[in-house]
């Protein structure tokens, strides 16, 4: 018996290799190298509507009404530009990395962690940043960034930012906390409920923001650039954290629920969470503690094989608008990036609360980045820890 | 052993125990498609129909059932054939290879889900280079579905034997006639309770189809999985949920009708 | 085809002769049976599982994540060095097991009640009630068990509120409870079917031999149809050997193989599929154990 099984393997066998050797490599990431990203032609000019764009978002960045009433930037949209819109949400950037290239989607809104990347890979095309009609709203401390742009080559067009926050229930996490110790804590009395974003780049880089206050002598300078020693110390953090841990959260919905049913007490968030979790009247509050913390800096990208090209400009000067950054940056919570918006928000305050326009700020958060062996913070002594490490680090973490 | 009276009632709470246990929480279920709050807590404090009715009108539920229901003709379509050539084959011949065969029909779903769907993106994606379409989809659920097929096929074949369409050829008809006279009729239940139940397998698929589905493909269970990841979306997906529950009832009366099968559904 | 005698051809249609010529042939009838189907299965399933094989064993460009064709024994020499990796796999495994013999446990009464206690014109009501929860959609199941199991305000909480105890939340317990639910019918169904099979007669000649009804079960019933529960077996394994999504709705932070599977395949496919491979060397040792018993035939 056992022979004729071998048998039909190797008949399997031959097929395989019969396929790989004409398969060609497509562009969902298999394939490409990285010295240097494709070259590739920006858009001239926006030319007749392609009918529908296909967007890969962020959950809150593109609102059709369907979460609330309310809350709907997507139907004028496709009013305005006859671009009907067919927008899926995205939970890690890992996902939307793994989701562009394809030509399934048109435009992308990428964090720093995967935007690097897209561009190596040719995921993602450059960008002619005279289309965009917001360009020049946004402040320059934004633009020609490491996270949107090689070699002084645009790939998008910036939407927003802000830091990942501490979430608290204020009804069981008293004192109101300012520290991420009650997270990292080897004696934290909210054992079992506490929450992480369950992100490889997130997860660990905010260990090493903590390690960077509470053990200076790793010599920590980005959380992003770890030698092995410093990537060592992060994850036995970690690890040491993770019997303390309720669940590791990727969608956010689930954040919510396991905030407002408390099964959850403390941890990483996003403001829209914490937004929602308030719309249900569950008594839960943020903070963004002493030690700093993560971030985002979120970017619109337009697919390499972008099918609808027109449309995912029409999209992009849209989204980035001086009345639609007010409403996504005061829905989701976050600072736009057209500044123009801070004068349209229903809460005059927002854009202070958020520090929209304060570059000292801005430089203080740790935004998202993808770590790479030539280390990002300019060591070149010693090797930093690459990005595939970081996810397989990150699942043993999560397997105790 | 059935004269012992207190072995009958033992057995009697382990069933209505276990029915206890199966339906306790399909009820919970229905009733939550009628509670008032957007946020599941039990018992609920108010009761509505105001979400059924919303769901009712809802344009992405209707269409994600229509594409559910395409993946799982077209798998069944092609399940169908595969899996009634192959029962044939196993079952009335030996021929070498006859072994690998019988274990390579079972592969597909005694391996678990999450290895199948890799194998299939892998498979489709790195090494053929192809883009993931409906196609995809229902080339991935047909495969596993072959076995649903074969396995209600074959034992239909066991249980009658070679006799009738032997009595059928001794009385002069020629192998064609035979099939549709004798082969045919008598295999029909089978197959019918074979393409119900592989109807079912597809229609409910989530892993293999997420690993195989362009994002512009969703199928129902892939709808119900985005909508609970949103925000407020809760009602209208416990509305659909009790609406799936209370259907269920339509294929079990089917098979049993039509299909005559007295397991109510088939082999699995 | 033994036993039947050659016929007599007939002078007749064209039809009928190119019957009378596949009679006279079975090995092109069988060529014509087997050829799409084997075709199908080698090439669209048995190369997509090649594929997957083969991935495993090469390794990404570390930057973008790319596929690089390169081969190597890294990822599988670290999938089964790495502590964390191992222990997945056995809690896995540990849940699958649990997970079988809660199902039989609870299915063999039932199945039992079904074919041989109740009253004939019940069985097939009853065998309907505990195939309708099959076709209740997988994840609307499991979101039923995360209400069900959810601290405080969940069913099962609520109910044990009066005798001062609380639910089992979410977790390992929760997560075994939700895929023994999810399985059950698959168990129940074919041991069913085997009890069905086994005549009466066999309970009446132990009984009059003296056996008790536990030995009974034990020394007759169970050997007989122990096929059949190994049958269900394959199933309830199996399913819950690969379950990543009940896991990640109710079980906390319990991680099982397939969520390793399903957070690296993006950012590294070809350790992914070194994963993936943990658990189709389980099944396959599986199978081949199973496959003495007999019980594939029944499947």
């Amino acid at each position: 018996m056992a022979h004729h099984r071998s048998r039909l393997v190797a008949v399997g066998a031959i097929a395989v290799l019969a396929l790989s050797a004409c398969g060609t490599s497509d562009g969902g990431g298999e394939g490409g190298g990285s010295a240097a990203p494709p070259t590739m032609q920006a858009l001239d000019t926006i030319g007749e509507g392609e009918g529908e764009v296909n967007i890969l978002a962020w959950a809150g960045y593109a609102e059709d009404g369907s979460t609330d009433p309310a809350v709907d930037w997507v139907t004028p949209f496709e009013q305005k530009t006859g671009c009907q819109a067919n927008v899926q949400v995205a939970d890690t950037s890992d996902s939307m990395f793994e989701k562009m290239g394809t030509g399934d989607f048109d435009v992308v809104s990428a964090s720093g962690d995967s935007s690097l990347r897209m561009i190596y890979a040719g995921k993602v095309a450059p960008v002619n940043t005279d289309l965009f009609t917001s360009y020049a709203d946004v402040p320059d401390f934004q633009k020609m960034q490491a996270w949107n742009s090689v070699d002084g080559v645009a790939y998008g067009m910036p939407h927003g930012w802000g830091a990942q926050l501490m979430a608290y229930r204020s009804d069981v996490v008293t004192p109101a906390p300012t520290s991420w110790d009650v997270v990292f804590g080897a004696d934290s009395p909210y054992s079992g409920k506490i929450t992480d974003y369950d992100s490889p780049t997130d997860g660990i880089a905010a260990a090493a923001v903590y390690l960077m206050a509470t053990q200076p002598d790793l010599g920590i300078e980005n959380p992003y650039a770890l030698d092995q020693d410093q990537f060592d110390a992060a994850v036995e953090l970690l690890k040491s954290q993770q019997p303390h841990v309720g669940s590791y959260w990727a969608s956010y919905t689930d954040a919510q629920k396991a905030l407002e049913n408390g099964s959850t007490v403390v941890g990483s968030t996003w403001q829209i969470i914490v937004n929602l979790a308030q719309a249900d009247a569950a008594p839960v509050e943020s903070v963004l503690p002493d030690e700093g913390a993560t971030g985002w800096a979120d970017t619109w990208m337009v697919d390499a094989k972008s099918p609808h090209p027109s449309c995912a400009y029409e999209w992009i000067n849209w989204v980035t608008s001086p009345e639609v950054q007010a409403q996504v940056a005061e829905w989701f919570g976050e600072a736009p990036a057209n500044t123009q918006a801070c004068a349209l928000t229903t809460e005059p305050t927002h854009c202070d609360t958020f520090h929209a326009d304060d570059q000292a700020y801005f430089d203080k958060i740790w935004f998202w980045t993808t770590p790479q062996s030539a280390c990002l913070d300019g060591r070149t002594d010693v090797k930093c820890v690459p990005y595939a490490e970081w996810g397989k680090a990150w699942s043993e973490v999560k397997n105790g | 052993m059935r004269g012992s009276r207190r072995a009958r009632w033992t057995f009697g709470a382990m069933m209505a125990l276990g029915l206890a246990f199966v339906y306790v929480p399909l009820v919970v279920i229905v009733i939550n498609s009628f509670n008032a709050s957007t946020v599941f807590a039990w018992p609920p404090k108010d009761l509505t129909t105001k979400w059924w009715v919303e769901t009712a009108g809802n344009p992405s539920v209707r269409h994600a059932v229509l594409t559910s229901v395409e993946v799982a003709v077209v798998a069944t379509a092609v399940a169908l054939v595969l899996g009634t050539l192959l029962a044939f084959a196993l079952a009335r011949y030996r021929f070498f290879g006859l072994q690998a065969m019988s274990l390579l029909v079972v592969l597909p779903i005694a391996l678990p889900g999450i290895v199948t769907a890799l194998a299939f993106r892998t498979g489709f994606r790195t090494f053929l280079g192809l883009e993931l379409s409906l196609w995809t989809v229902a080339i991935a659920h047909a495969t596993f579905c072959v076995v649903i097929v074969h396995n209600n096929a074959v034992a239909r074949l066991r249980r009658t034997g070679l006799a009738p369409e032997e009595a059928s050829m001794d009385l002069g008809a020629d192998g064609f006639t035979t099939f549709r006279l004798v082969t045919f009729p008598l295999l029909r239940g089978a197959m019918l309770a074979g393409a119900l139940l592989a109807f079912g397998l597809s229609f409910d698929e989530i892993v293999v189809t997420l690993f195989t589905a362009p994002p512009g493909v969703t199928t129902l269970p892939i709808w119900i999985f985005q909508n609970l990841q949103r925000p407020n979306q809760a009602p209208t997906v416990n509305v659909v949920a009790a609406v799936l529950v209370l259907i269920s009832v339509v294929p079990i009366y089917l098979s049993q009708r039509v299909a005559g099968e007295s397991t109510a559904g088939g082999r699995i | 085809m033994t036993g039947v005698l050659e016929r007599v051809e007939q002078p007749a249609s064209a039809r009928r002769r190119l019957s009378a010529a596949l009679f006279r042939r079975p090995r092109v009838r069988l060529a014509g049976l087997l050829t799409l189907p084997a075709t199908w299965l080698v090439l669209v399933y048995l190369s997509a599982l090649l594929s997957l094989l083969v991935t495993a064993f090469f390794t990404v460009d570390e930057f973008t994540g790319a596929v690089v064709r390169e081969l190597t024994l890294d990822n599988v020499r670290e999938v089964l060095t790495t502590p964390a990796y191992v222990g997945a796999a056995v809690r896995t495994v540990a849940i699958a097991v649990t997970v079988t013999v809660l199902c039989v446990l609870l299915g063999f009464p039932m199945a039992f009640f079904m074919a041989k206690v109740a009253p004939a014109r019940a069985r097939t009501l009853l065998v309907a009630l505990v195939v309708t929860p099959l076709w209740a959609s997988y994840l609307v199941k499991v979101y039923a068990w995360q209400a069900m199991v959810q601290p405080e305000t969940g069913l099962i909480a609520w109910a044990l509120r009066p005798f001062g105890l609380s639910g089992p939340g979410f977790g390992v317990t929760a997560t075994v409870l939700t895929l023994t639910y999810l399985w059950l019918p698959y168990m129940v169904l074919p041991v069913y079917a085997g009890l069905e099979r086994m005549p009466d007669s066999l309970l009446d000649a132990s009984g009059d031999l003296g056996a008790r009804p536990a030995r009974t079960v034990r020394s007759v019933v169970v050997p007989l149809i122990w096929p059949s529960i190994v049958a269900g077996s394959v199933f309830t394994f199996s399913l819950s050997l690969g379950d990543y999504i009940t896991v990640q709705i109710v079980g906390g932070r319990t991680q099982m193989i397939g969520n390793i599977v399903y957070q690296t395949y993006t950012s590294n496919l070809p350790f992914a599929a070194a994963i993936a491979l943990i658990p189709v060397a389980i099944m396959v040792v599986y199978l081949s154990l199973v496959r003495r018993t007999g019980a594939l035939d029944t499947l």
